[in-house]
């Protein structure tokens, strides 16, 4: 079952408040989804998924528009075992952090992706460069928080791609892999994306903006 | 309803704050001007003799209670406040008032009632005010005071060694959000309230008799966010958990999770200074927890620390031993232990 709270407009901990009595209505596990319009709200909500061990992923829809979701049913209610499941934030497990310290001034590196080749010149050599570098970045000991892919990157994470395998590798080492959904809408790819998320224009504008280090092959 | 989840809850984050400040011109300076905005304290110090320096201060909210007196009583405590924490004797007080033109003026009347005791409490005269029509009740006092330039305690200027006293207990930020949602225990909320509405003169008082190498009072910015100021980017310190008194019921609010934006805010902005050694969750929150009207956070002569806080417990305040300024900064800048 999915539930939907709005909760915009609310101070906290009204939003809190709101989500906890969905959670409590569910009679079979689900999601619930829950609307607020400031990122403090969307920070005390992960807080409380985080504690209570939820699934909690938390996105931004515009402006004063963010959803977090959180997923109740991976895990029994009345006991946390301890492994939860975070598929927004602190992707990288590094110890010695607060767990349930929002990550906002985490810096990690932001690799941009904008084209399937990398470098000008001869397309075909551009094409296994890119290939090449996707590959050796799957191999370095510090990885990348997140990956961007638009226009023609969108490519690089859709069937057919040569890099599918290396990128399916850095996803499960915690490397979130986005890529543009206007940009696939409009190569026709939307049906064919093999890996990771589609995202918008504020989460890669959020992204870049946000990050330690941008790197652009 | 009147109550709109105020107090120092309402208070703008450091963070953001910092920003607009540090853009705003400077002037000459003024060598009488003994603490301005230039430090983090909260009011402004200005020297017109050899042994007299007037404090003047600023503080108003919206209301975190739903009775307009017992508000007024809160609000009055807590821009007096500031005069304490300088180690000033209150002179006089001014209203500020934001007032709806439709909202029964009863109401108002008994908020300046609240308020008003408090200024009398203090020793002072209330002098005047300004009022204006606006959608929300806001109501606070500008305070001035007076302080031998010589006697002032800093927020700032701690020494290793130095034992750190809190004198009331945190989680009013806590239970007042709670309430709002129906979900604090009514003994809670009293034991809340009654602490909001105590005076900081006693502790102030106290204080006199000791050395002091620091003080502030903890309020918008939470026990770690004014902690944080006190360490000034050069000392550290140890935070003893189980010593922090706590308002009851605040913990199990905590636990669900319960809390402000402003307490969020909070963390967003220290929570890098700080590192937690195995605490429980809800003792996090409580630590960075908005206060409204909060106790003073007073760094001490070690030697002199037991007999102040038997002196404080004397008066009834809950006041404790929450912790030690350290010599080497080696490790985080606060330190929270789970017990000394």
């Amino acid at each position: 079952m999915n539930i939907k709270v709005n909760a915009r407009g609310d101070a906290c901990p009204i939003p809190v408040v709101k989500t906890k009595n969905a959670i409590k209505s569910m009679t079979e596990p689900g999601t619930v989804e829950t609307l607020v319009d400031n990122e403090i709200a969307v920070q005390n909500l992960t807080k409380m998924a985080k504690q209570k061990g939820y699934g909690v992923s938390s996105e931004k829809l515009g402006e004063q528009k963010y959803c977090v979701t959180m997923d109740i049913s991976a895990v029994d209610q009345t006991h946390t075992d301890g492994t939860v499941q975070m598929t927004t934030d602190s992707k990288t497990s590094e110890s010695g952090e607060e767990s349930c310290t929002p990550d906002m001034r985490k810096k990690s590196s932001v690799v941009v992706i904008s084209s399937d080749q990398m470098g000008e010149g001869s397309t075909e050599l551009g094409k296994l460069l890119l290939k090449g570098f996707i590959y050796a970045l799957s191999e370095q000991d510090e990885l990348p928080g997140t990956i961007l892919f638009y226009n023609g990157g969108a490519k690089v994470t859709c069937e057919d791609s040569p890099s599918l395998e290396d990128l399916k590798s850095l996803q499960a080492q915690g490397v979130e892999i986005l890529t543009c959904g206007t940009c696939l809408d409009y190569y026709g790819l939307k049906e064919k994306l093999k890996v990771g998320e589609v995202t918008n224009m504020y989460v890669i504008v959020e992204k870049m903006t946000q990050a330690g280090l941008i790197i652009k092959p | 309803m009147f109550c709109t989840g105020g107090g120092c809850t309402a208070k703008l984050g450091a963070g953001v704050l910092e920003r607009v400040l540090s853009r705003l011109p400077k002037g000459p300076a003024d060598p009488n001007l003994l603490i301005g905005y230039d430090s983090k304290d909260d009011a402004a110090v200005y020297q017109v003799s050899e042994d007299i320096a007037i404090v003047q201060t600023l503080d108003f909210f919206p209301p975190m209670v739903e009775d307009p007196y017992t508000f007024g009583k809160i609000a009055a405590t807590n821009a007096l406040s500031d005069i304490y924490a300088m180690g000033g004797e209150v002179k006089t007080a001014l209203n500020i008032v934001c007032f709806p033109e439709t909202m029964d003026l009863n109401i108002l009347g008994e908020i300046m009632r609240g308020g008003s005791e408090k200024v009398i409490e203090a020793g002072g005269t209330l002098a005047g005010g300004h009022s204006i029509a606006d959608s929300g009740v806001k109501y606070g006092l500008s305070v001035t005071g007076i302080v031998n330039p010589k006697k002032i305690y800093p927020n700032n200027q701690g020494q290793p060694g130095d034992k750190l006293i809190l004198t009331k207990k945190l989680g009013v930020g806590i239970i007042c959000t709670a309430s709002r949602v129906d979900q604090a225990p009514p003994e809670s909320m009293e034991e809340a309230v009654a602490s909001m509405t105590t005076l900081n003169k006693y502790a102030a008082q106290v204080c006199s008799h000791y050395e002091i190498h620091a003080c502030t009072d903890v309020t918008g910015f939470g026990f770690l966010g004014h902690l944080h100021e006190m360490m000034d980017g050069r000392l550290s310190c140890e935070i003893y958990a189980d010593q922090i008194p706590v308002i009851s019921g605040a913990i199990a609010c905590a636990d669900e999770f319960l809390l402000t934006a402003a307490g969020q805010r909070n963390r967003n902005h220290v929570g890098e200074f700080v590192q937690f050694e195995d605490i429980p969750f809800a003792m996090e929150e409580v630590l960075f927890d908005p206060q409204t009207s909060g106790g003073l956070l007073i760094a001490v002569r070690p030697d002199q620390a037991e007999d102040m806080l038997e002196e404080l417990r004397g008066l009834e305040l809950p006041a404790r031993i929450v912790g030690e300024i350290m010599e080497d900064k080696n490790h985080a800048e606060i330190t929270v232990r789970r017990r000394l």
